[in-house]
């Protein structure tokens, strides 16, 4: 099991080494001067020349590669062009909205798309299998960010429930902050609540036709508690496929989701500062998503080899 | 109920391919005539579906998105095809050589990258444009297409007919395109269906980013980005491009899965 586990790490981190080096070329051939940037057009080249030193960019691309690389290593994620703040403070102040409303959304997401989906397995060919499956098919074609903004007209300006955008900030209390995070988590949560659901019925469906199924409900179990008893449990598998495969949509969903409802999250930093040309923000924020995007999937590689021992040899 | 559903795909996919032909040629007003004077206005006999802030007819601009939409899902979905399926064919023709595992690992790389975070990177270095939301898109389906196209593949490499190829003096290249590819294309027409639609919804999703199809090239997205900043003055602009959307990325969907139990032999319907 550990072996399997560290065997996959390697690839982990070849992945990272890998994105890192595109990343930095992509932003490498991006045009326009960072200390332009950071003191204004009517600087002098004496003042470029110093403040170019002063960033490591009058180095070569090799040598300026290794100090960022090495920086991430230790979280160090760089000095912001625009704020003049390290990227890692910038970053870890929009954690504390990124994070929490992709979890929520997560939660609402898993919980809404597991129970449909059993529901609708469990009543396979009725009405109530009919009506859910019709409404994945529309979950999964709605755009999150047009959902969101139906949102907004429907709770935030007619019936003035919630707030139509804004962050309120963990001062207060979770209460506030997770009022103002609702809409959000709802627009995000639906597309994968849907998809969820479409593969919680496929495979609770498929597990319900196997020998111990018949097995359970030859000693005397009912359909229901064989489903409730068995049947879920070994349903779950590929639906945590599905979730691990869904990571890299919930973000960048929320990157989305963030702009629509003007909540101060990772995304809208990323955007904020693609617009102001802050590089080292775009560079470090991408590699950070990536990093997760990587970090989900090899978590979810391990907890399939947990929980199938199948697996671990290959 | 699956023919109810393969017929009400098609039916939506040709409403939605038909608006964007006739949008090349005609719209009902130009998609772009400001004219200030008839902003907001509902709909009436000249602009069925109203007009936006800018005056300009719902009902063309519409059209005129849905050309934007398939254009850019298509050829997004040709990029990934044309791409794609040959580094598929090519690892699987030269299994666990260092080549297979050099694409799978570039395909592991692509993977870790969400299309709105490619498109965020191509914006940076060339500038927001419709063409460089069909690279962005195109990148995010090449490693699908490629990884479909192998995992389909080694399983054909197996059978006689292949083995029986390979015999009579055929190399791996040859047998690729004339044995291999031919047998996997069902698979690969359901899997482009699949992509297409998710294009349709990462091209409205990158142009209401502003990482798109910029003004005055009419886009759903587009739409969207302009009802936010509208929503209170006219909330009724943000309900016509989504639905657009929705509707055509479920017919689209629904089209799929007909087509999909239609050509794959192993989901026949019952």
């Amino acid at each position: 099991m550990l072996r399997y586990a560290l065997g996959r790490l390697l690839g982990l981190s070849l992945t990272l080494f890998l994105a890192s080096v595109a990343v930095f070329t992509v932003v490498e051939v991006i045009p326009g001067d960072p200390a332009q940037i950071m003191l204004g057009m009517e600087a002098t080249p004496e003042a470029r020349a110093t403040l170019r030193a002063e960033l490591g960019l009058d180095r070569g691309p090799v040598a300026r590669y290794l100090s960022w690389a090495g920086g991430l290593l230790r979280g160090d994620l760089g000095v912001s062009y625009t704020y003049r703040v390290p990227v890692a403070d910038l970053v870890a102040e929009r954690l504390a909205v990124s994070v929490p409303m992709a979890a929520y959304a997560l939660i609402l997401a898993l919980a809404l798309g597991l129970i449909a989906g059993a529901l609708a397995a469990a009543r396979r060919g009725g009405p109530v299998d009919l009506l859910i499956t019709g409404l994945t098919q529309i979950g999964i074609a709605i755009p999150n960010f047009w959902f969101g903004m139906l949102l907004v007209l429907l709770f935030a300006i007619t019936l003035r429930m919630f707030p139509a955008g804004g962050f309120a900030g963990w001062q207060d209390g979770p209460g506030p902050a997770l009022h103002s995070l609702t809409l959000p988590a709802i627009a995000l949560a639906l597309p994968q609540a849907a998809i969820l659901a479409r593969v919680m019925r496929a495979s609770l469906i498929e597990v319900m036709e196997r020998d111990f199924i018949r097995t359970a409900r030859a000693k005397g179990l009912s359909r229901g508690q064989a489903l409730r008893r068995h049947g879920l449990r070994n349903a779950l598998g590929p639906v945590l496929t599905i979730l691990g495969l869904q990571a890299a949509f919930l973000l960048a969903g929320a990157i989305i989701i963030e702009n629509v409802f003007a909540l101060p999250g990772l995304g809208r930093l990323l955007f904020q500062q693609l617009a102001a040309r802050d590089l080292v923000v775009v560079e470090s924020v991408v590699m950070l998503l990536v990093f997760a995007v990587v970090l989900i999937s090899w978590c979810v590689d391990i907890a399939y080899a947990v929980a199938d021992p199948r697996l671990r040899r290959r | 109920m699956a023919r109810l559903g393969l017929v009400l795909g098609a039916v939506l996919t040709a409403v939605f391919v038909g608006a964007a032909l006739i949008s090349l040629v005609w719209t009902p007003w130009p998609t772009d005539g400001v004219n200030i004077a008839a902003s907001l206005r509902g709909p009436s006999a000249a602009h069925p579906l109203g007009t936006d802030h800018l005056g300009r007819d719902m009902l063309s601009m519409l059209m005129a998105g849905a050309q934007t939409s398939l254009a850019v899902a298509l050829l997004a979905v040709g990029f990934g095809l044309l791409l794609g399926v040959p580094l598929g064919l090519a690892a699987a023709a030269l299994r666990g050589s260092w080549l297979d595992a050099a694409i799978m690992r570039a395909n592991d790389l692509v993977f870790a990258f969400p299309a709105l975070v490619i498109a965020v990177l191509i914006t940076a270095a060339f500038g927001p444009a419709a063409t460089n939301a069909v690279l962005a898109i195109g990148i995010f389906n090449t490693p699908v297409f490629a990884r479909v196209t192998r995992g389909a593949a080694l399983s054909l490499w197996t059978l006689d007919y292949v083995r029986a190829a390979r015999l009579a003096g055929k190399d791996a290249a040859r047998i690729s395109v004339e044995h291999i590819l031919p047998n996997i294309a069902p698979i690969l027409i359901v899997q482009a269906s699949i992509q297409f639609s998710l294009g349709i919804l990462a091209e409205a999703a990158l142009a209401f980013m502003g990482l798109g199809a910029q003004p005055p090239q009419p886009s759903w997205g587009r739409m969207l980005a302009d009802a936010q900043t509208q929503v209170m003055r006219a909330p009724q602009l943000a309900v016509l491009p989504g639905l657009a959307i929705t509707l055509t990325v479920l017919g689209l969907n629904l089209l799929g899965d007909g087509l999909r139990d239609r050509l794959d032999p192993r989901r026949a319907p019952p």
